[in-house]
């Protein structure tokens, strides 16, 4: 049985001790005087932590026992592709010549951070058909955001400003439709079928000379792979619109099926989650994103070019949107996602997207027909399944987010949960190919011991999770009463407005 | 290759038999004909050939620890203390994703609930989120937000001219969208912010935002009265800085600011050629502000047991729920850097982050002395990190003789700057050592 650390380890600010250091400085070159001008030295108390390095080194690493990542077990959240992380990816990412160098050296002294940028390109080039890349982008979001900024430059370019609506898919990411309106899109939804793909018809009556591009993932969040694809494309680009493609589902396809031939005419990449790159609890990630050759004047600068003897930084991009993050991006990122490339190789990233899609059709078959689960749309599914805990809900009171929450008590990750909004107590779940049979046995088993308990006993599964570092946690207080920061917490105990 | 990444391609056929199906052909029989394509890629490779390929393309790289260099700009050479690494490193924390399950990743939520509360020390705002991206994008995040909170009734959103050209243009490409009026406010003849024409500016705008060290590394002596200039026109108040200074300067929240901004990864955090990094974004306690605020933000609360616990909270703000009303498009961020960024702040404590502070600042009085044997310093005042250099020569020239000498020197902004002509920003951090800047005057001597 799986048991979670408990330490009850207080905040870094309660270990605090008056005195103690966990730093060495140098000296300064010279005690040269230098006058701080009275009206801006700091007079107000810097309350920070107190506390010598190996207090710091215990703290962090009872912090991390009460963590769960890759290594720890199975991770099946769907949409993210938690795959494995390979420890090679580390050691190259902590080479001097990834850490120590200055994004505006000279560019003869850092051709080997260019020559990665420039060679992970062509890779990218060929895995989605696109023609240049931009590898500025921080995350997912900030590639979408590229993405509709360069669709929203080339309809203006074009002398079409009144291309102002952006289609997205009822069952898209969140950051689909956040990302168009941030570039000043008006933003319609288009349903999906009962099938759970693109209701065409409800696109065709959608598009017209307002359109100014549709943006899908394919496969779908369902990971249900939008068999019109074809038609999809014909219906978007006769009405004048451009086709935008979430890269968030690629490890669906990977090495088998390219989105440029798909009809796609801009990609956005997840480097942490097809690429194998960690997700470090939330972030760094990385998105690049890349386009066709009529809308490559448009991308942010600098681009990375090679003239047959030199790698260097592009800035002669006539039309550029501008830069959606400083420098050149998270470069410590391509790197991991380079050294997994050229370890893979073209007959490796096929493997991947094929055992991702057995893995996830096998979790499904093996799940289907379990009391309480359904499975809505198509049965046949691509790198993830979304079953719905609606009938249990129906009949046991237990919600997709208690099933969550007993999952966690068998020591594996749960699902994403209540997404695609269009499936009721959605159950999204996507194993990836780094999974083993008999982890994917153990999962299945978890999910119809629960919903045994949900028919037999529901209250060990409502009362869930029993063995993780806390109970389940109170989300409602933390919104009612925000407590966001260590100052925020003191003072309302002082006024004693919290109990814990 | 990679085939040792795949458990079950051992049992491929075994699973397709288990489930029904003939072959993996099968599981793709919903994808057009013909779009299944033979990729044009190279082989895969062993872990030995890619170690040894990498390492020999990086190797290609003259990093800082090789070659003096003086360059800064928004891009600074400091040291992290080894435990950072190793801690940050544990794959508990790595290999984890947002921490959708709270209960299963309480680890990283403290972690991250402890970065915001040390932030919110040095900043002197109590919220804070768990990072954007980096100080450019949080700048341009809180011009989106000021105009939020003017209900899009106020668009215009003043900057100074003396800031990094970086973080202009991402402030301008984020706030395209949403037809902001971005105006610059020129520096004067001292190199700080011209007062006067601030207040010509300031009217009728959503945000003022101005940085405690300018691009020029001057240290902005009048934020507290560029504050009472904005607040008087009705503007919120956005101010940039560097959190090292913040052990010796007065916290952005005490000099009159609404949202502070800086950048994260200056410490715990090595250049990594410009990236991952983290924007810090912090605010007053102020519900208005809060419910505006971009990016994730952790909250303490209690479990089912009344014990303490953390958790993301306050999430009708983002993409997921609120979709394209969502006050920011993002989702992943760069908490690991966050912590990384802690983690170093704990660790250096309220002496250690003044001491560094004070350590900088004399470093780079010490550089500054010494170049003005040399060349011409275009401004007086106090400088923090980077400091202009003026040169006659074309800096093009000067450039290529250090680094014949194998010294990287400054930073040209004569191209962003015309008016300030061949000048270059070199930079001190409490990494720079004697034999170096000596090096470099020897050097300038030569060819300046």
């Amino acid at each position: 049985m799986f048991r979670q650390a408990k330490w009850d380890e207080p905040l870094i600010f309660e270990l605090s001790r008056e005195g103690r250091i966990g730093y060495t400085l140098p000296k300064p070159i010279e005690d040269v005087d230098v006058k701080i001008p009275e009206k801006l030295r700091r007079k107000s108390r810097l309350n920070l932590p107190e506390i010598s390095e190996p207090e710091i080194v215990k703290h962090y690493t009872r912090l991390s026992e009460m963590n769960y990542g890759v290594d720890s077990g199975i991770y099946p959240l769907g949409s993210c592709t938690m795959k494995y992380n390979p420890k090679i990816n580390e050691e190259i990412a902590s080479h001097p010549g990834v850490a120590h160098i200055h994004p505006y050296q000279d560019e003869r002294t850092v051709q080997g951070a260019l020559k990665i940028m420039w060679e992970l390109e062509q890779w990218l080039k060929e895995i989605t058909g696109m023609d240049r890349f931009t590898l500025q982008p921080a995350a997912g979001a900030n590639g979408e955001f590229t993405g509709v900024s360069i669709i929203r430059a080339y309809h203006l370019d074009n002398g079409e400003p009144q291309r102002d609506e952006m289609l997205v898919a009822d069952s898209a990411h969140g950051t689909n439709p956040a990302s168009a309106a941030m570039a000043g899109f008006k933003v319609i939804e288009i349903p999906s079928t009962e099938e759970g793909t693109m209701d065409l018809e409800a696109l065709e009556n959608a598009v017209g000379e307002r359109t100014a591009g549709l943006m899908l993932t394919n496969p779908n969040t369902l990971g249900i792979f939008e068999d019109e694809i074809v038609e999809i494309a014909r219906i978007v680009h006769k009405a004048g619109g451009l086709l935008y493609y979430d890269g968030a589902n690629l490890n669906a396809v990977l090495g088998k099926v390219r989105p440029g031939d798909m009809g796609f005419d801009i990609v956005h990449l997840n480097l942490h989650k097809t690429f194998s790159t960690p997700h470090g609890g939330g972030g760094p990630g990385s998105g690049p994103v890349g386009v066709k050759n009529f809308l490559k004047d448009y991308l942010p600068v600098p681009l990375v070019s090679y003239d047959g003897e030199r790698y260097y930084l592009d800035y002669n991009v006539p039309k550029s949107i501008g830069k959606v993050k400083e420098l050149y991006g998270n470069f410590a990122v391509m790197v991991r996602a380079l050294t997994y490339l050229k370890i893979m190789g073209r007959e490796g990233l096929r493997e991947v997207s094929e055992v991702a899609v057995l893995n996830a059709n096998y979790l499904t078959r093996k799940l289907l027909g379990t009391r309480g689960y359904e499975l809505p749309g198509k049965e046949l599914r691509k790198h993830e399944t979304v079953f719905s805990a609606e009938p249990m809900k129906r009949e046991t009171g237990v919600t997709a987010m208690d099933v969550a929450k007993r999952l966690l008590d068998f020591g594996m990750h749960s699902p994403t949960v209540y997404f695609p909004l269009i499936v009721h107590e959605a159950l999204m779940i996507e194993p990836t190919e780094t999974v083993s049979k008999e982890e994917l046995d153990a999962y299945v088993e978890a999910l119809k011991k629960i919903s045994e308990e949900a028919y037999s006993s529901p209250e060990v599964v409502k009362s869930a999770p029993h063995n993780t570092a806390v109970r389940r946690v109170d989300d409602v207080l933390a919104a009612k009463k925000p407590v966001l920061s260590w100052r925020m917490y003191l003072e309302l105990k002082e006024k004693g407005e919290v109990d814990y | 290759m990679g085939k040792h990444y795949l458990p079950n391609l051992a049992q491929r056929d075994e699973m397709l038999r288990e489930i029904g199906f003939g072959s993996i052909d099968e599981l793709f029989s919903d994808v057009p004909e013909g779009m299944v394509k033979e990729f044009d890629l190279p082989e895969g490779k062993s872990e030995y050939e890619v170690f040894t390929e990498l390492n020999e393309v990086l190797s290609k790289n003259r990093t800082v620890l090789e070659m003096p260099s003086f360059l800064g700009a928004g891009t600074y050479f400091h040291y992290i203390p080894a435990h950072v690494k190793y801690l940050i490193e544990r794959s508990e924390f790595l290999t984890a994703y947002t921490p959708y399950q709270p209960e299963i990743s309480q680890g990283m939520l403290q972690a991250l609930f402890e970065y915001q509360s040390i932030m919110a020390e040095l900043y002197g705002l109590p919220v804070v989120n768990s990072s954007m991206y980096d100080w450019g994008t949080a700048i341009a995040e809180a011009a989106l937000m000021a105009v939020r909170l003017h209900r899009g009734k106020r668009k215009r959103f003043v900057i100074p001219k003396a800031l990094s050209p970086e973080k202009r243009t991402v402030i301008e490409t984020y706030t395209r969208g949403a037809n902001l009026e971005i105006v610059e406010i020129p520096w004067d003849d001292e190199g700080k912010l011209d007062m006067e024409k601030l207040k010509e500016a300031v009217g009728n705008s959503a945000g003022v935002y101005v940085e405690m060290a300018n691009f020029f590394g001057l240290v902005e002596e009048n934020v507290r009265e560029i504050g009472e200039i904005a607040h008087e026109a009705g503007a919120y108040f956005v101010i940039g800085a560097d959190p090292t200074m913040l052990g010796v300067f007065e916290a952005p929240g005490e000099l009159g600011a609404d949202i502070a901004v800086g950048e994260a990864a200056y410490l715990g955090n090595p250049m990594n050629f410009g990236g991952p990094r983290a924007g810090v974004f912090a605010v007053r306690n102020d519900k208005k502000l809060i419910r505006q605020m971009p990016g994730r933000i952790i909250g303490m609360t209690k479990d089912a047991e009344g014990r303490r616990a953390f958790v993301m909270t306050l999430q009708t703000r983002e993409q997921h729920i609120r979709r394209a009303k969502a006050t920011s498009n993002i989702c992943s961020n760069e908490a690991l850097v966050a912590v990384a960024s802690a983690v170093h702040l704990a660790s250096l404590g309220p002496k250690g982050l003044k001491e560094l502070g004070e350590t900088i600042l004399k470093n780079t009085a010490y550089l500054r002395k010494r170049l003005s044997e040399v060349a011409e310093i275009p401004f007086e005042g106090l400088y923090f990190k980077d400091v202009p250099v003026r040169f006659e020569r074309p800096y093009r020239e000067i450039h290529e003789a250090l680094l014949a000498r194998g010294i990287h020197g400054g930073y040209y902004i004569g191209n962003h700057f015309p008016e300030l002509g061949e000048t270059a920003l070199f930079s001190a951090t409490e990494t720079t050592r004697k034999e170096w800047v000596d090096k470099l005057i020897e050097a300038l001597k030569e060819v300046a």
